[in-house]
């Protein structure tokens, strides 16, 4: 059975979901780690919209991206003091 | 005076973020996104607000007694609009059943009493978020 252009896009974002799953784990700065969550994310989001689920999508985006990112760089910025 | 072009932008934008999250809140039972994620985003628009303009700022928006008072009866609003139902003398949170006029479906009326229940949620939701970002956010003097 050959690919569509869809499962192509598909195996795009699975790929870079995974490459930036593992970048989190060897990325030092706490601070990037963060950010590249935020990528993590979208992947996700964007994953959860090809399986026919916007529900999923809009809430992976809102608290993925949005709140978690934000949470975090805060509660980094806090962390940072003492050191 | 800092950030000036962050500001300006910000002043424009987080309206619109605002709007769209309580669009998603009353739209949760006809359409995509539901009172979880809508309060989150109003929440957000709250979150970057103070981020930007500064917490104290922030903070004359959203004061102590004004958070306390949505995320504790935006819990008690949900318990209400359950007891809709018991009065009528159906089961707890009973929709139809309750009597409650549908409309036709696919409209935004069609939830009966289930936009009600989650603008209680989305305010709770968004309630607590602004609590624990504030609550982070001063721990750190």
């Amino acid at each position: 059975m050959p690919y569509t252009a869809l499962d192509y896009w598909n195996m795009v974002l699975m790929l870079i979901l995974v490459v930036t799953a593992l970048a989190m784990y060897f990325i030092k700065d706490l601070l990037h780690a963060v950010i590249v969550f935020g990528a993590y994310s979208l992947m996700m989001a964007l994953i959860w919209l090809q399986m026919n689920s916007p529900d999923l999508a809009i809430t992976e985006a809102a608290a993925g991206i949005g709140m978690t990112v934000l949470m975090m760089a805060v509660i980094f910025r806090t962390s940072r003091k003492g050191e | 005076m800092r950030d000036f072009i962050l500001k300006r932008a910000a002043s424009l934008i987080l309206p619109f973020i605002f709007v769209y999250g309580i669009y998603v809140i009353l739209h949760g039972a006809v359409s995509p996104g539901g009172s979880f994620a809508g309060g989150i985003i109003v929440g957000l628009s709250f979150i970057a607000f103070s981020t930007i303009y500064g917490i104290e700022q922030g903070r004359a928006k959203l004061p102590e007694k004004v958070l306390v008072w949505t995320e504790s009866y935006g819990t008690l609003w949900y318990g209400l609009m359950g007891l809709v139902g018991l009065v009528r003398g159906v089961p707890f949170l009973a929709n139809k059943l309750a009597g409650v006029d549908l409309g036709t479906p696919g409209t935004l009326s069609s939830g009966g009493l289930i936009p009600l229940i989650g603008l209680g949620v989305g305010i709770r939701v968004a309630s607590t978020i602004v609590t624990l970002f504030f609550t982070i956010m001063e721990e750190e003097r």
